[in-house]
């Protein structure tokens, strides 16, 4: 090929390359564009005042289509599936007790997107925000609404980074004391510290305000650990637990566990741990479960799985009986005052 | 098999710098195209790296944290194919250079199609292993081109060149993808969809503009029995005693990621400042490759080499030291981190091809850079182990304690080689 046929297959190329990558680009945002306005058939979304100390009401985010999608919704908490009252509050993660919330929340930039912490009051108003390292994937808050964790990811920014790892913060809302890094607390583990640099740690629930559980992950294992905010310590109680969530009565961990012959595409399964006994029982959902459970009252569990509308909450008895059955589509995050 | 070398500078060198002509010849037309093919690629694949951990989380609802897991699994592959690429590249009497790093280019170019099809983890583990599989196949044949492509004179600056295109493209890269998502929103599909087209751009430029063969004047010799193998290759002192200094500096360069936790922390910055620190390095490396390559043509690559070193230890230094946090601080550590990088990453490229017969450049550019990679992923697990075991102020300590010492040792090893880079003067073999 002499010069000018190689420019004339260069700009060819160019061109074809171009004209997809555009129509693409289009693609997208025309999709991204019907995501905005309401869907025929969807639940019904009206703007108005949320309170989160309101105890008739449960609140998650909304991700039906239109304009209120990723909103902290309100709807009855008897009737999960009835008319969302939407806050204009957008959040990826959120969590909320005793009229206290955390919204993990994407902030637009000019030139990139960052990611920030909000604690919210009972009428959503933001009283601190901070700064996150990575994309959120976990929040809670204590029972008391004193206390509120976050969970992050963090990848390298190395080349095809495959690296990633969590960061898990604590926050007092009262004295603003930050612990911004979990991993900082002595790990045990059968009575042993764990010196190792590859701890994780990530999904806290909290029993109390000193004292909570989480998953730490070292050498491949997965542990329940019992966390200690006074001693800053983490006591590794149970292995191959992930995002425990504590029952309202303090005495069982609803958590993801990997099952042994599932598909590595999906391995985890809903069981219920009784903290006593330290017995396993698996719940009624035979699907993978990919999420951090919530407690409704002290004996059903709701979860997030994947729905046309990105998630849905599903609903299954803890105590290893009955069947999953569909709570709300298109919604994510719930929190139920208990 | 000195004057063979001699007698196989390429053409394209020859023509752009005739014998008398002062170092300050143009950049040969080859190594500007690598370069561009390298800025169009790492466009390509930053805009990847840069969506993949919200793609993972936001839009698949996947927890990613198995990833680390099989992180040494991917090096040992990588290092793997990396030698194998070098040494098939070596293969067909000068062609085999381009065959083999467009092979590289185009598997990671595939790839990016192929995150639209796969979801969930091990698969995308999968294919982001074959993609850095195509970065480990095309990285030793490219510099073996770029080496081959210009005067040995002015290599350490077609480096220096090559290298800022590099890591203009990767600067580059967060930014387009964050365009196509400021213009859809969670339009991860199409990110990938340019990406993939950016990446087959890169493809479609090397295989038009880059010379077949790079050693059009060398009549061909019979293939097998004159090249030397790998081992001949590290038995050559000036080979081996390069290797030995990239792997014993590489021992004692702690991994970006861990630099950058300790910066953040040493000078207590603000989470949100976290993910700007990779772009200080790259600024600073971009803006410092073509002069400190060209800086390293006068005064010799190894010289350059060990100094980039220097101020990677300076660095480690202000880290170390009670200076309290300030924005100054942060700036020139990220300075002196891209400088690190301006002064060692082409420049030990050059300094190889120096040491290395055209044969087997392939072969020798990846031993040497396999030695590097290999040593460096070591520091990044004894960093780590140090790092949990007495904190992050030893763990640090402790390597610029070996660092000083790495380099103390290097210069020994490097100063009894003859003749350091001076102009036409390659080591005699």
């Amino acid at each position: 090929m002499n010069r000018t046929s190689r420019l004339v297959v260069l700009l060819v190329t160019v061109v074809v390359l171009g004209a997809v990558a555009v129509g693409a680009t289009l693609h997208a945002a025309g999709r991204a564009a019907r995501k905005d306005r309401a869907q025929a058939g969807g639940p019904a979304v009206t703007p108005g005042a949320v309170r989160l100390d309101d105890p008739h009401r449960a609140f998650f985010r909304n991700m039906a289509w239109g304009p209120h999608r990723d909103e902290i919704t309100a709807v009855p908490a008897g009737r999960l599936s009835g008319p969302r009252t939407a806050s204009g509050v957008r959040c990826l993660r959120f969590h909320a007790a005793a009229g206290t919330g955390i919204c993990l929340e994407a902030v637009h930039g000019e030139l990139r997107d960052s990611y920030r912490a909000v604690v919210l009051d009972r009428r959503l108003h933001a009283l601190r925000r901070y700064d996150l390292a990575g994309t959120p994937t976990r929040a809670r808050v204590s029972p008391s609404g004193r206390t509120v964790a976050w969970t992050v990811f963090v990848s390298g920014d190395s080349y095809a980074g495959t690296a990633f790892s969590t960061r898990t913060s604590v926050l007092d809302t009262r004295s603003w004391h930050l612990d911004a890094n979990l991993e900082t607390y002595a790990l045990t583990v059968d009575g042993h510290r764990v010196h190792t640099a590859d701890i994780n740690v990530w999904g806290v629930t909290f029993a109390d305000d000193t004292h909570f559980y989480a998953t730490a992950a070292t050498g491949g294992t997965t542990y329940l650990v019992r966390g200690d905010r006074t001693a800053r310590t983490l006591r590794a109680l149970h292995s191959n637990v992930e995002c425990p969530s504590l029952s309202p009565d303090g005495t069982r961990i609803a958590y993801k566990k990997r099952v042994r012959g599932a598909d590595p595409d999906a391995p985890w399964r809903l069981y219920v741990l009784d903290l006593r006994s330290l017995r396993e029982t698996a719940t009624g959902e035979h699907r993978n479960v990919d999420d951090q459970a919530v407690w409704r009252d002290g004996h059903t569990l709701v979860y997030s799985l994947p729905g046309d509308f990105g998630s849905d909450l599903w609903t299954v008895p803890a105590d290893g009986t009955g069947a999953p059955h569909l709570l709300v589509s298109a919604a994510l995050a719930p929190a139920f005052d208990r | 098999m000195y004057l063979a070398d001699r007698r196989a500078t390429p053409a394209a060198a020859v023509s752009g710098a005739r014998p008398g002509r002062p170092p300050r010849a143009a950049v040969p037309a080859t190594v500007l195209v690598l370069g561009t093919v390298s800025l169009i690629t790492d466009i390509s694949s930053e805009m990847v790296t840069a969506v993949l951990p919200l793609y993972l989380v936001a839009e698949l609802g996947l927890s990613p944290l198995g990833f680390g897991l099989l992180d040494g699994v991917y090096n040992g592959v990588s290092a793997l194919v990396r030698l194998i690429g070098g040494r098939a590249s070596d293969r067909g009497r000068g062609g085999g250079h381009k065959t083999v790093a467009a092979l590289g280019y185009g598997l990671s170019a595939l790839c990016k199609p192929l995150l639209l099809m796969v979801h969930t983890l091990p698969l995308i583990g999968a294919v982001l292993a074959a993609d850095r599989t195509g970065k480990g196949l095309r990285t030793a044949p490219r510099d073996a081109l770029i080496s081959l492509s210009c005067e040995p004179a002015t290599r350490g600056r077609a480096f220096g060149v090559h290298r800022a295109m590099d890591t203009a493209g990767a600067l580059l890269g967060p930014l387009v993808a964050f365009l196509v998502l400021r213009a859809a929103a969670d339009g991860y599909d199409a990110v990938f969809t340019v990406s993939g087209c950016v990446a087959a751009l890169g493809v479609a430029v090397l295989l038009l503009f880059v010379p077949g063969r790079a050693r059009t004047s060398v009549t061909p010799r019979p293939d097998t029995a004159a090249r030397p193998t790998v081992g001949s290759l590290l038995r050559r002192p000036a080979v081996r005693r390069l290797t030995g200094c990239a792997v014993l500096l590489g021992l004692t360069t702690v991994s970006d990621s861990f630099l950058y936790l300790t910066l953040q922390r040493r000078l207590g910055l603000s989470e949100a400042w976290f993910p700007l620190l990779p772009l200080g390095t790259a600024a600073a490396f971009l803006l410092l490759a073509v002069p400190l390559g060209a800086l390293a043509d006068r005064i010799g690559r190894r010289r350059l080499f060990l100094l980039g070193h220097l101020a990677l230890l300076a660095a480690y230094g202000l880290l170390l030291a009670p200076l309290g946090g300030s924005t100054v601080l942060t700036c020139l550590v990220l300075a002196l981190h891209g400088g690190f990088y301006a002064s060692t990453d082409g420049v030990l490229a050059a300094a190889t091809a120096d040491a290395v017969p055209e044969e087997v450049r392939g072969s020798g550019l990846a031993v040497v850079q396999t030695g590097q990679a290999a040593a460096r992923f070591g520091c990044s697990l004894a960093f780590g182990a140090a790092w949990t075991a007495w904190g992050d102020r030893w763990a640090l300590g402790l390597a610029t304690g070996g660092l000083a010492l790495a380099a103390a040792l290097s210069a020994r090893l490097l100063r009894r080689v003859p003749a350091p880079a001076v102009p036409l003067s390659e080591p005699v073999t």
